[in-house]
């Protein structure tokens, strides 16, 4: 009787750890492991990232082994339901922002080129302000074409040229 | 022994560069042509003497010396001949040696020009060169000894470029090889045509600072180095393609540029060089922006040093690495030294290089080159801005960060698209004064046809917004350039009864430079093309495939066939693999992308699989990073819309820039057959 009593306990502890497996079998695909991610979805985000050692050799087509485990880990996340800032976000807190493929603070970087252009902008058009009328004797060919500067002497022999031909 | 004799050569030439210098300076202060003479003669020598040296260098590279450092690095035993030679150019000492040479040969070239008009500009140029050769040749000798040579001392084997006391020389088996990355065809072209482009631009700054201490500062100094300034150009220009190329069929990523800052590197020279070519025209039409035309050579010969010394030295990684690298804070001195001092004199001579004529419209042909040279200098300065922002920002943030292509291709695509406006319109504007009138009665037609050619494009290609305006600017600078080329055309077929192909052959011929020119317009629309299909319609998948497993991408369906392993010639393993192409269940024939490993280098290549047609380009690589076995591999498929039309219009390039570049006869010799003719015919009567 003990006997089965004890089989009986064990038989409900097993039907309990069964119940839990199962439950747990069927929960966590839709909690964490969803499909896996194929190698498209995973480099378009590795694309964006580069890994701090491969310089100028973004993640989606770096041959090395970190970069390989470094694709495994978004491939990880991606199954983990993490969204693509998450996964970046991750590689920025454990490598630094270098990861990114672009400075974080836009406005300092694009500052300089902008302010720059404006400058040269600038700077032109007063050049083009202080630049006055032409002089009035420079002929201006139709065909859009000044003649060239050229040595007096040397434009005399051709002229001469030009008579005996 | 023969490598101490390499080095001896080099430190001789070294001295006689120090010497040329001295001997034009103190020749010229004192007016004793025979020192200028002699100045000239020790420039001369250079080219003997290193190519002696290279000679010596090859000698040991072919007949594998290992016991030299350089060797010991560059080559191996299993390298093809042809390999072991361009090796010279495969590492940081060897690559220093060969831009000397090269150097040394245009200074060469430049002393056995006719000097009789221009005197006085010689002592100066051969200071400015020779200042130039004796920077890269001290840092040879100095700093990045290719004749090194390995030693076994109690310490360990080191290199030294003297025998160090109680040690003995050390001989590896074998060298470590050749980049792997190295060894592909393009990047044995490749690194000469960038030099060649790096160096040729010296002798156009030569003249520059020569006018500058002369004082003469007309446009003869321009006029002596047009064609200089344009081989200079077309070498740079053919060195980026080459290496686009080369990064296209080697790197396995389907590009051919990454705005890596070693290629930006090369392309800033480029820019400003480019800057220059349109500038250049104003000075000589106009007798304008001189001084603009100065500071534009400063700029492209300072570049063309910071470049050289990028592409080499990789101190762009880290201020850590800048500070650890001999050679780095050097060029960097080198770089703010000339800077500062072409700068003073351009501030000494400022008002003999004022305009001679003023600006008249704002649409004449100056200010459109004006506005062109803006766009050219924004450029740079955001591809300056990106290559040194990492190091500004450790250096004051303490924080690294990485400028890639986002960034470029955001800052400069507007830039772009506004150079290629100003392609479009600058051909049809007048020198002098131009108005709204008469470029909009010049302008019509070529628009209404590019807004045609747009509209079909809208209807069957593409609604992609950035991709109609780029595409109706190309439309409207080939139809601009062509119209040019009728009108042309046309009036010399009316005014010299000539058919019409004599009249197109005949106009190029008479003004090399500018049809030149627009053959060169054409090549960067049809380059265009090639940019804005790859980078706006560029697809791509990868996946592991089994055998006989099918994949489809961009229209193209790709079978998996099979894949072998086999030992290839020069010590690589090859892995390939084999695959079907179809489209539209049409058999299109079989690509085979591959692994190569280098059992020397220990390192892998990927070559892609390519079947190339002006609509697209298939690409596939054999992923070198994933398992490879008998049943399955992974493969990334690219298709790349257009991207031939690149390559095609680099070619196009190449006539274009030979004819402008082309020898007219020489003014002087015409002047004195002139003179000839004069007195004979005086003669006769």
């Amino acid at each position: 009787m003990d006997l089965i009593s004890k089989n009986r306990v064990l038989s409900i502890t097993q039907y309990a750890l069964l119940v839990i497996l199962l439950a747990s079998f069927f929960t966590q695909p839709v909690v964490a492991q969803g499909p896996t991610p194929t190698d498209d979805e995973v480099n378009k985000i590795a694309e964006q990232l580069y890994c701090p050692v491969c310089e100028s050799t973004p993640l989606d087509v770096c041959p090395t082994e970190a970069c390989r485990q470094w694709r495994d880990v978004i491939r990880a996340m991606l199954a983990d339901g993490k969204s693509e800032d998450e996964i970046k976000q991750h590689f920025v807190e454990q490598y630094g922002v270098r990861v990114l493929n672009e400075p974080p603070n836009r406005l300092v970087s694009y500052l300089v080129p902008v302010v720059a252009f404006l400058l040269g902008s600038f700077i032109l058009l007063r050049g083009f302000q202080a630049w006055k009328k032409p002089i009035a004797s420079e002929a201006v060919s139709s065909e859009g074409e000044a003649k060239p500067v050229q040595d007096g002497y040397i434009a005399k022999m051709e002229e001469e040229l030009k008579k005996i031909k | 022994m023969i490598a101490n004799f390499g080095f001896g050569i080099l430190s001789v030439t070294f001295l006689v560069t120090l010497y040329s210098v001295f001997a034009a300076i103190y020749g010229e202060n004192k007016k004793i042509p025979a020192l200028v003479e002699s100045a000239r003669r020790a420039m001369l020598l250079t080219w003997p003497l290193l190519t002696l040296t290279a000679g010596v260098l090859i000698y040991l590279l072919v007949n594998n010396h290992f016991e030299v450092q350089f060797v010991y690095e560059v080559t191996s035993r299993s390298m093809p001949t042809y390999l072991r030679v361009t090796a010279w150019w495969g590492g940081q000492a060897g690559s220093l040696l060969f831009w000397s040479w090269l150097m040394s040969a245009f200074a060469s070239l430049v002393t056995l020009r006719k000097w009789d008009r221009d005197r006085e500009f010689l002592p100066w140029v051969i200071v400015v060169a020779c200042i130039t050769m004796a920077f890269f040749i001290g840092m040879s000798v100095f700093f990045e000894n290719p004749f090194a040579q390995l030693y076994q001392t109690s310490a360990g084997v080191e290199a030294y470029t003297l025998q160090p006391a109680d040690s003995v020389l050390f001989t590896p088996q074998d060298g470590r090889g050749l980049n792997p990355l190295l060894r592909h065809p393009g990047m044995v072209i490749h690194p000469p045509m960038l030099y060649l482009g790096f160096v040729s631009f010296v002798i156009p700054f030569s003249f520059a600072i020569a006018a500058l201490i002369t004082g003469r500062t007309d446009d003869r100094w321009i006029r002596i180095t047009r064609r200089w300034t344009l081989w200079a150009w077309l070498f740079l220009t053919c060195g980026l393609v080459l290496g686009g190329r080369w990064a296209y069929d080697v790197l396995g990523w389907g590009g051919y540029w990454g705005w890596d800052p070693v290629e930006i590197a090369a392309f800033m020279p480029w820019i400003t060089g480019t800057a220059f070519l349109h500038s250049v025209m104003i000075q000589e039409k106009r007798g304008m922006l001189k001084q603009w035309n100065m500071l534009l050579i400063i700029l492209t010969y300072d570049l063309v040093i910071f470049g050289t010394f990028l592409t080499r030295s990789g101190v762009l990684s880290s201020v850590h690495a800048f500070a650890q690298s001999p050679i780095g804070p050097l060029f960097m001195g080198f770089v703010t030294v000339t800077l500062v001092t072409s700068v003073g004199l351009i501030i000494y001579r400022w008002d003999s290089l004022k305009s001679e004529t003023e600006m008249a419209s704002l649409l004449s042909r100056e200010a459109l080159f004006l506005l062109n040279n803006l766009m050219f200098i924004s450029i740079l300065v955001v591809c300056f801005w990106g290559v040194i922002f990492p190091l500004i920002s450790e250096l004051f943030t303490g924080q690294t960060v990485t400028v890639g292509p986002p960034f470029y291709e955001r800052a400069t695509g507007p830039l772009f698209a506004a150079l290629m406006l100003l392609m479009g319109i600058a051909p049809l504007s007048a020198w002098g004064h131009s108005t709204v009138n008469t470029l909009g009665r010049a302008i019509w037609k070529p628009t209404v046809g590019a807004i045609i050619v747009t509209a079909i494009i809208f209807a069957t290609y593409t609604r992609n917004v950035y991709a109609i305006i780029g595409f109706f600017l190309v439309a409207l600078v080939i139809l601009v350039t062509l119209y040019e080329y009728w009108r042309g055309a046309n009036a010399r077929q009316k005014s010299q009864d000539e058919n019409i192909i004599t009249a197109f052959w005949n106009l190029t011929g008479r003004n090399r430079r500018r049809y030149g020119g627009y053959i060169i317009h054409l090549s960067m629309m049809l380059m265009a093309i090639g940019i804005l299909g790859i980078e706006l319609f560029q697809v791509e998948t990868q996946g592991t495939l089994e055998i006989n497993q099918q994949t489809s991408v961009g229209g193209y369906d790709v079978v998996y066939q099979d894949i072998a392993r086999f030992p290839g010639p020069d010590g690589r393993e090859v892995t390939r693999a084999v695959l079907s192409v179809y489209k539209d269940n049409k058999y299109l024939g079989e690509l085979n992308p591959r692994i190569d490993y280098y059992f020397d280098a220990q390192q892998t290549m990927t070559i892609p699989g390519q079947r190339s047609t002006l609509k697209d380009d298939l690409y596939i690589l054999l992923v070198n990073w994933e398992p490879v076995s008998a049943t399955g591999a992974t493969f990334k498929i690219y298709v790349n819309p257009l991207v031939n039309w690149l390559w095609l219009g680099s070619l196009l390039f190449l006539v274009g820039i030979i004819i402008a570049a082309w020898p007219d006869q020489d003014p002087e010799r015409v002047a004195v057959r002139a003179e000839k003719h004069v007195r004979q015919a005086s003669a006769a009567d």
